[in-house]
């Protein structure tokens, strides 16, 4: 897995230039949209939470569908814009009793099938994996190959994402 | 973690081998700049995981700082003619 050099950067089909396009865009409709002068504090606020969606959706897009991560966050953006706080939090409820479920069954399968080490370490690893499935999109359906193979893709294009942003800011306030 | 190497039973299902977990977790250790340098069996694997949930939450918290500092700039931003040079420089270095 290569890090990221600058001949990969100066493809026009990196990750990186896809991400940067589709943000500079998705910046320029957020511009147009509201007059910058008049700003209440809940207009920044919005103009914030828009910019922060942006920014993660155009990642998402860039990665498409090729990735189980970005699949899942496209499809949390989209049902998120359709439907509002109401049956996100009744969905987290429900997400949060199937954790602790599954998170019993899987320290008791992890438990039997690899009793070689301390047992110690072993419930601190199925911890720490749980943990890890509610940072990566769509992480709690996955199994643990899966998981540990999307967080790698899912930790390069973050740093890529705040690569672009730092740049981007650094940009505009000069 | 060369214990963990010693034995992982195959029943009629076929299972995640240890070594396929241990080879993971290593590649993502060196994505994580806390422990990058380290050896690979000098660092639990729980250790690892853990690194990796709070390298993800500060990436997450830079997103949201930088997301607010650049609603703040917008208003000087005059997107279209600068995008071309923002790519540009963007992707130069």
């Amino acid at each position: 897995m290569s890090p990221m050099n600058n001949p990969q950067d100066l493809n026009p089909s990196s990750l990186k230039s896809r991400f940067t396009t589709r943000f500079l865009r998705a910046l320029t409709k957020i511009n147009g949209q509201k007059p910058i002068s008049s700003s209440s504090p809940r207009e920044m606020f919005q103009r914030y939470r828009r910019i922060k969606v942006a920014a993660d959706k155009s990642m998402a897009w860039s990665v498409r569908s090729r990735r189980t991560w970005s699949r899942a966050m496209l499809w949390k953006l989209r049902s998120r814009y359709s439907c509002r706080q109401a049956s996100s939090s009744r969905r987290s409820s429900v997400r949060t009793s199937t954790i602790i479920k599954s998170r019993q069954a899987k320290t008791s399968h992890e438990k039997e099938n690899k009793n070689t080490t301390t047992g110690q370490d072993e419930v601190g690893f199925v911890v720490q994996a749980d943990k890890l499935r509610k940072l990566v999109p769509g992480g709690e359906a996955m199994d643990l190959c899966n998981l540990l193979g999307e967080t790698a893709h899912y930790i390069k294009c973050l740093t890529t994402q705040v690569q672009v942003m730092r740049k981007i800011a650094h940009f505009y306030s000069l | 973690m060369s214990s963990r190497r010693s034995s992982s039973r195959q029943s009629g299902v076929s299972r995640i081998t240890d070594d396929q977990i241990t080879d993971l977790v290593s590649k993502l250790q060196q994505l994580i700049p806390e422990l990058r340098g380290r050896r690979s069996d000098k660092v639990s694997a729980s250790k690892v995981l853990q690194e990796t949930c709070n390298y993800i939450r500060s990436l997450h918290r830079e997103v949201d700082d930088l997301s607010d500092r650049v609603s703040q700039l917008l208003a000087s931003m005059d997107t279209d003619s600068d995008q071309a040079a923002i790519i540009r420089s963007l992707l130069m270095q």
